[in-house]
């Protein structure tokens, strides 16, 4: 295995796309060194993007929105202040993922990049409608969260690009957003179902929203009937139980050790409506508790 | 396969060591070190017994490359006390048998440290939590949260 | 051993105080030595290939790619092993049952057996050397679940394992037999008004011991050895790794590390027999030390278990019959604890017709190892359930229940002995007396009760205490320190010699420097070393009397000893002035030599433990997450020697219980391999599952201990399954009968009875 450090994405790039057996980009390594461990994954090629500028940055634009480097962690996001008020649940997405360890390490990116289905972070990005700006030796393209993943353990990236940077729109007046999964235990374990919630108030009525689900399907999935389900809702009971038919409804799940299909279609149902109200009183400005 | 040049600082030391691109932070602190505080309970990052301080920040040592270590200032469970001066949490570990088999204590001692430093009147829920990664088997957790708790309570005091 | 007469119960100056552990400094700095942190020079790393198929025949193994790779120094698979043991029925032929587990022979039994190993100069070059071994296997059906490997058609593990307990026509795979109990069930039974009958089963959990299994051996070519390892008894591994290696006892030293946790899985031995055969060959010193993954597919577990429970029980309550019969599975190899599991489920009770029956089946799963009280937390499990059941059916209280038909003093226990100074009621009374057992319950909470049963274990044991010149002494033991042991043996010797506890060194000795002791196993450290140490200590208190007599000029008879002094009585009091240790040991090379104590026996007054649990549980209806809200551990500790470890003790064992009754699980794929053998999916409970846990130190003395000692390792685990099914079944309002109690088998069980 040949470690690099580029200094920059170009150089990234062109070690990546010159690479001939199996490439892995190196950020928090939460995954790729457990991979590498467990002999699942020994890369030829391990490229740590840390050296390269700008990748551990968190930058709000002049509009609002976010542009987020790709090493920064799970506790540098939820140790600022303003991308937490923006976005908690996208913030909780991420802040859920393993231990206060692995919080020190993990990345956004990496999360996605490994490609599981159950990946936390997944939902709430898809909600908040997050890009992610790729970079490869055909040039740079932004590209939504949602058309990343490409099933287990795979994505839509080509040989030798490379995710450049985190792009959050601007949270505007209103909104809120939250981030639920169902685990065994309260920490440490990998989402059996998760849920990401994004929506916009006018007064009591929801005006816009966006529903996707995680662990249910082979890549996370944006739930477009959920969404309409809490449109023009103020949330009562029958805009949850539409929302839960349909969030159940898309789940294509597996049976595997984590869960039953049947447990993982009932409970995404269950946690779409408990999601949906822990966003909206986010959106209305109440404290919500953190471990629930 | 190449060797890689590692120059980084441990408990204020500086030191350097070669190590193959593959070896974890752990694996160099372990064996070329001779830093043995930190443990391997299971080289996934679930168990929190490799628990260091990486500047400043808690991670687990199985789950970062000694490579990555370069330039980087490391707090190992071996750095905790002062001198012949245990860290209060150190002594509050002992008093209270806030261990049995004693495996997983340096990993704790290093995340309550942690812990301590940014939030100095921590809730029980969130020692809870900030632990959640550092398995224990022996003591069901009891005595280490109060030990921590009280530790604290004693720090706060003490300030 | 009745020791009724020298049983002090009271007037302690050290037992039950709460000093420091002697050990503490080293394990909160980092600088304790636990199995994987010792070095030697010239040392080679070791690593293990592992059968990825549950059940195949190695039709050839070929090592020379891994042999010719750069930095690899010595491969072995069986071949290189003796036929120093044989292969026995059932238990009779341990060691060969060892050895086949420790060395896949002719098949590879289970997902993770090891079938050949390597050392090389690094632990990467070990680990890339397995990947160039090639291992021709023919796979073979397989069979994990315990009934099915009880059926007609389950593929035969190995012909020939059956002893002669097992009656005629029953599968190959069932290999050993136990049926105890008394009276006539069929009578008791239909003397009752209500009688329940049920399936339960429990799946296999593992130890989840922190530190992975971790060992350095030494081996040369003249027989003599030196082995570094994590274990709970180095002298056991010392005559384990003797005999399939076929060496002399004597010649290997066993040194015990610090051990990163136990609770039975370090019983056994593994890799270690490996880094010897290893180093023999490569003519180096070998370590090794498991991955996680590893330690679960090839270590611990412990059996899986279905079971069968009948109850009459009369309006009042009282227990008419009782019976069960209990399968369990414990991997490739005879050694399930079926035995125990039968004689321990109806234990808690005074019976008049009891009967079990307990069936030791193997299947193709790892060689399962001891865990806390093995085999007792299952029957408790079913038991304790249909019995709570049973009082919900009724209308009675569950504690009263057990109170009306607990067994006593006198009471002839389910499995044979006749009980005398238990401690079932005390702890029941002290339940109901528990502000937990009657605060109330919010909407959605239910609470559990549960009782159980250990043995407790006397075992081999020799203890050596040695006096200095300044009067401090130094006490070797040699039962690995797995909880803070060292802290008792000092306060049980402190409390003879009259020195402070601070004066006393405790030292976990090797094999070469003690005679054998027993594993730390069986609740019998403090216990049975315990004992060894008051003797010990004993005996030097009599030798220094003796040299205070002999200075004085009368009958060592006429000598007490009493807060580190000797002093004349009788005839003699007042006449002397009383002479403190430090007087005596500061002449003693002049008075007749160096002064010790020490003793080396057997002690078989164990006595039995009982504990009852409270739990209170929360259901979330919509998801079947169960949350423990609060918990509080009721035992009979005997006399508590260091209060603090025994709440820990207690604390730990409900804390593995739970995980064991909610979420712990071995996890199996149709094609026999274990699907979640890292802790990631191996679930045990993380800090923020847990509510603080509440004890009560119940403590009634046990005769066959100097100072009342019971052993309190085990019990703490053999309730919680049970307390939390019945809180959790409570809470939820249907009734759980398969461990674990997953989300997932309690949102289908909650949706099953609505129809």
């Amino acid at each position: 295995m040949r470690y690099h450090t580029p200094a920059s994405f170009d150089d990234a790039i062109a070690i990546a796309a010159q690479a001939e057996g199996i490439t892995r980009f190196l950020a928090g390594g939460t995954d790729v060194l457990v991979q590498l461990r467990s002999d699942l994954v020994t890369p030829d090629d391990l490229i740590d993007i840390k050296h390269i500028p700008g990748t551990h940055d968190i930058v709000q634009n002049a509009d609002g929105s976010w542009t987020l480097g790709i090493a920064v962690s799970g506790a540098e996001m939820t140790e600022h202040a303003g991308l937490c008020a923006a976005w908690p649940g996208l913030v909780e997405g991420m802040d859920l993922i393993g231990s206060t360890q692995v919080q020190g390490r993990a990345t956004l990116v990496g999360n996605l990049c490994n490609g599981s289905p159950a990946a936390d972070s997944v939902p709430g990005m898809m909600a908040a409608g997050v890009t992610v700006t790729v970079m490869g030796p055909n040039g740079t393209r932004e590209v939504a969260v949602e058309d990343i993943p490409a099933g287990p353990g795979r994505t839509n990236l080509a040989k030798g690009e490379l995710i450049a940077a985190v792009n959050i729109p601007a949270r505007g007046e209103n909104g809120g957003d939250a981030y639920q999964r169902f685990i065994p235990r309260t920490e440490m374990d990998i989402a059996v179902v998760g849920v990401g919630v994004s929506l916009r108030l006018d007064g009591d009525i929801i005006t816009e929203a966006r529903v996707a689900l995680g662990a249910v399907a082979p890549t996370a999935l944006t739930v477009p009937d959920g969404s309409a389900a809490l449109i023009g809702s103020t949330l009562d009971e029958a805009a949850k139980a539409r929302l839960a038919e349909a969030a159940s409804a898309a789940c294509n799940p597996i049976d595997d050790k984590r869960g039953t299909i049947e447990f993982r279609t009932d409970v995404a149902g269950v946690l779409a409506a408990r999601t949906a109200q822990r966003a909206y009183d986010r959106a209305q400005g109440k404290k919500v508790a953190k471990h629930v | 396969m190449s060797k890689i040049h590692v120059s980084t600082t441990v408990n204020g030391d500086p030191v350097d060591f070669l190590c193959d691109p593959r070896e974890t932070l752990l694996d160099c602190l372990r064996d070329k070190l001779a830093l043995t505080g930190a443990k391997e309970g299971c080289g996934t990052g679930d168990c929190g017994a490799c628990s260091v301080e990486v500047d400043g920040r808690l991670v687990c040592s199985c789950l970062m490359l000694g490579a990555e270590a370069n330039g980087k200032s490391i707090a190992t469970v071996e750095g905790i006390a002062d001198g012949d001066t245990l860290h209060p949490l150190q002594e509050k570990f002992i008093d209270y048998a806030a261990l049995q088999c004693g495996i997983c204590t340096p990993g704790i001692l290093v995340a309550a440290k942690n812990l301590l430093e940014k939030n100095p009147d921590p809730t029980e829920e969130e020692v809870r939590y900030w632990l959640a990664g550092n398995l224990c088997r022996c003591t069901g957790y009891d005595k280490i949260i109060k030990a921590v708790m009280d530790t604290a309570a004693d720090m706060r005091e003490a300030s | 051993m009745a020791l009724d007469d020298d049983l002090k119960k009271d007037g302690f100056t050290f037992v039950g105080t709460r000093p420091k552990r002697p050990d503490g400094l080293d394990k909160v700095t980092g600088r304790a030595k636990f199995g994987a942190d010792m070095v030697a020079p010239g040392m080679l790393h070791g690593a293990i290939l592992r059968s990825p198929h549950a059940h195949a025949r190695i039709k050839g193994i070929d090592t020379s790619k891994a042999e010719a790779l750069e930095g690899v120094k010595a491969v072995v698979t069986r071949a290189d092993f003796p036929d120093a043991v044989q292969h026995k029925p059932g238990l009779a032929g341990e060691m060969w049952n060892v050895l086949e587990n420790v060395m896949a022979g002719e098949k590879a039994l289970y997902d993770g057996h090891a079938v050949a190993a390597v050392a090389a100069t690094s632990a990467l070059i070990a680990k890339d050397a397995l990947k160039l071994i090639e291992v021709d296997y023919e796979v073979l059906p397989h069979v994990t679940d315990v009934d099915k490997a009880m059926a007609a058609d389950a593929p035969v593990i190995r012909e020939g394992s059956a002893d002669r307990s097992v009656p005629e026509g029953l599968h190959p795979n069932v290999v050993r037999y136990h049926e105890s109990g008394h009276g006539d069930v069929d009578a008791g039974f239909a003397q009752a008004d209500l009688v329940m009958e049920d399936t339960y089963k429990t799946e296999a959990t593992h130890q989840g011991y922190i530190e992975p299994h971790a060992c350095l051996g030494m081996l040369g070519a003249d027989g003599k050895g030196e082995l570094w390892c994590t274990t709970q008894g180095h002298f056991y591994f010392q005559k384990v790794c003797a005999a399939v290696l076929g060496l002399e006892t004597s010649q290997l030293r066993v040194t015990a590390s610090e051990i990163g946790g136990g609770f039975g899985g370090k019983t056994t031995v593994f890799m270690e027999p490996v880094s010897l055969a290893l180093s023999r060959k490569a003519n180096r010193p070998v370590k090794m030390v498991m991955s996680r993954s590893e330690v679960f597919r090839a270590t611990g577990p412990t059996a899986s278990a279905s079971m069968d429970i009948k109850i009459g029980m009369t309006k009042d309550g009282t227990i008419t019959a009782a019976q069960a019969v209990y399968r369990l599975q414990g991997g490739a190899f005879p050694g399930a604890p079926a035995d125990m599991t039968a004689m321990c489920g109806f234990a808690p009770y005074c019976l008049e017709n009891v009967k079990q029956i307990g069936y030791d089946v193997m299947a193709n799963r790892p060689k399962q190892a001891a865990y806390r009280a093995p085999g007792a937390p299952m029957a408790a499990f079913a038991v304790e359930s249909v019995i709570d059941e049973m009082c919900n059916k009724l209308g009675l209280d569950p504690v009263e229940v057990r109170l009306k038909n607990a067994a006593r003093d006198g009471t002839k226990s389910s499995y044979g002995p006749t009980w005398d100074a238990i401690g079932q009621v005390a702890c029941l009374e002290a339940v109901k007396a528990h502000p937990h057992y009657s605060a109330p319950l919010k909407e959605g909470q239910g609470r559990g009760i549960a009782s159980g049963f250990w043995f407790n274990h006397g075992g081999e044991t020799s203890v050596s205490l040695a006096l200095s010149e300044d009067g401090t002494a130094q006490i070797s033991v040699g039962t690995p320190d797995i909880g803070g042991s060292r802290a008792s043996m000092a306060l049980m010797a402190a409390e003879v010699l009259g020195i402070p506890y601070e004066n006393i060194r405790v030292t976990i000795a090797d094999t070469a420097t003690l005679g054998y002791n027993d594993v730390s196993h069986g609740s019998r450290v403090t216990y049975a070393s315990g004992l060894a140490t008051i003797k010990a200590a004993r005996d030097a208190v009599e030798k220094l009397k003796g040299r205070a007599a002999a200075e004085w000029g009368i009958d060592p008879e006429a000598v007490t000893w009493e807060d580190g002094y000797a002093k004349p009585s009788g005839p003699n009091a007042g006449e002397f002035e009383p002479m403190h240790i430090t007087k005596i040991t500061g002449k003693m090379g002049r008075t007749g030599g160096p002064i010790s104590g020490h003793f080396e026996a057997t002690p078989e007054g164990a006595g039995v433990s009982f504990g009852t649990h409270i739990v209170d549980a929360e259901v979330d209806p919509e998801t079947g997450k169960t949350s423990i809200i609060r918990y509080t551990v009721v035992q009979d500790a005997g006399k508590a020697i260091h209060p603090t470890y025994v709440e820990g003790q207690f604390q730990g064992g409900a804390a593995q219980g739970i995980g064991w009754a909610l979420n712990e699980e071995y996890i199996y794929g149709k094609d026999g391999r274990l699907q979640n053998s890292i802790f990631l999916d191996y679930r045990i409970p993380v800090a923020s599952d847990l509510p603080m846990i509440d004890t009560v130190i119940v403590e009634v003395p046990n005769p066959g201990h100097p100072y009342g000692v019971r052993g309190v390792g085990e019990t703490g685990i053999v309730p919680p399954l049970a307390a939390v099914a019945n809180a959790v079944s409570n809470a939820a309002g249907v009734r759980l009968k398969e461990l674990p109690m997953s989300p997932p088998r309690i949102l289908k069980a909650l949706k099953d009875q609505k129809g």
